[in-house]
């Protein structure tokens, strides 16, 4: 089944020109319904209140980090099947082994550029 | 007990001439100092002695770190280097992230004219905006990286607050005017400071007037 290019994609990041940069490479491959969070509280409470096909979050944020929002995400009965790509700096192997043990969708290792962002979103949801 | 030891000395020391005279020949000193140490009895013995001689050296090693670190200006480290060096920090932060929006707003601009153009040219537009975008990241690599800097300097800074706080006011407290504030005659190198920080730099108005006015 093809990939709804339509879906509410949330993006999470305390940078906001990495926001913004995230924004315009998703609007360049087709996605235009984007939504911003600054911190995991903020993203988990949009969540909540809405209906997201694809969360891309950081993981160094303050007060609640990426790692903090995808285990709420996982344990939330609604929230637990949204595809989560977690796009950061960190790139011990410890940070990727705990991050697929909160159960990640992906994993994204800042700086990226636009080919693996597209490959990885293809990886979690499909072609499109 | 130093006033008992004093007259036990001197009585000892007294013993000591009548059996050896005034004068004493160099390889006889050791024979003396070994009387004089056995002959010593009560409250100071000859570990005593080494002890104390121990105490005092130790006591000078600490006297003589507190005034090199006390020469080092402590406050001076914590109140205007290292907070010198965050604000610097900080600046870059701010600046790095003003022009990658300034690079961002002009590229997104560039973006919405690849509709106007023919679509051979617009789609390798959009690839090297693309580009743009992805070089972009650095404002967020450099922006984590320093913040893990400006940790490092504050827990440098508290450590030093240890120091201070642990070698007392003759540490902390230092009369003699940093060379920076007293100096007069500034020379060639201590004429390069680099960028102000935005707070503190003067515009080019003001550099205008400087120049019109010195």
């Amino acid at each position: 089944m093809a990939v709804d290019k339509n879906m509410h994609v949330l993006i999470v990041d305390d940078y906001k020109t990495m926001l913004r940069i995230i924004r315009n490479l998703l609007r360049q491959i087709g996605f235009v319904n984007i939504d911003e969070a600054t911190d995991g509280s903020m993203a988990l409470q949009m969540m909540r209140g809405g209906n997201y096909g694809l969360v891309i979050s950081d993981w160094n944020m303050e007060p609640m980090t990426g790692l903090q929002l995808l285990r709420e995400v996982r344990s939330d009965a609604k929230l637990k099947n949204t595809p989560f790509i977690m796009v950061t700096a960190e790139s011990k192997s410890e940070n990727v082994i705990a991050a697929k043990e909160a159960g990640v969708s992906n994993y994204i290792v800042k700086p990226f550029n636009a080919e693996t962002l597209q490959a990885k979103m293809v990886s979690v949801l499909g072609e499109f | 007990m130093s006033s008992t030891v004093d007259r036990d000395l001197a009585l000892h020391l007294e013993a000591l001439r009548k059996q050896m005279g005034d004068t004493v020949k160099v390889e006889e000193v050791g024979d003396v100092v070994r009387s004089l140490l056995m002959s010593l009895s009560g409250d100071v013995s000859a570990g005593d002695l080494r002890l104390y001689s121990e105490v005092q050296a130790l006591a000078t090693y600490i006297h003589n770190a507190k005034m090199e670190i006390a020469a080092l200006r402590p406050q001076d480290i914590q109140q205007q280097y290292i907070a010198s060096a965050t604000d610097e920090l900080d600046a870059i932060v701010g600046a790095t992230e003003n022009a990658t929006n300034a690079i961002l707003d002009a590229a997104e601009k560039l973006e919405s004219l690849t509709d106007d153009t023919v679509p051979e040219v617009g789609q390798r537009l959009t690839e090297q905006i693309t580009l743009i975008y992805e070089a972009c990241n650095f404002q967020d690599i450099t922006g984590q990286r320093i913040t893990k800097v400006v940790r490092a300097l504050k827990h440098i800074e508290e450590r030093i607050d240890a120091l201070v706080l642990a070698f007392g006011p003759e540490v902390k407290d230092t009369d003699k005017p940093s060379e920076q504030t007293s100096a007069q005659t500034l020379s060639d190198e201590e004429l390069l400071n680099g960028p102000q920080l935005p707070e503190k730099a003067h515009d080019q108005a003001a550099i205008d007037a400087l120049f019109d006015n010195s």
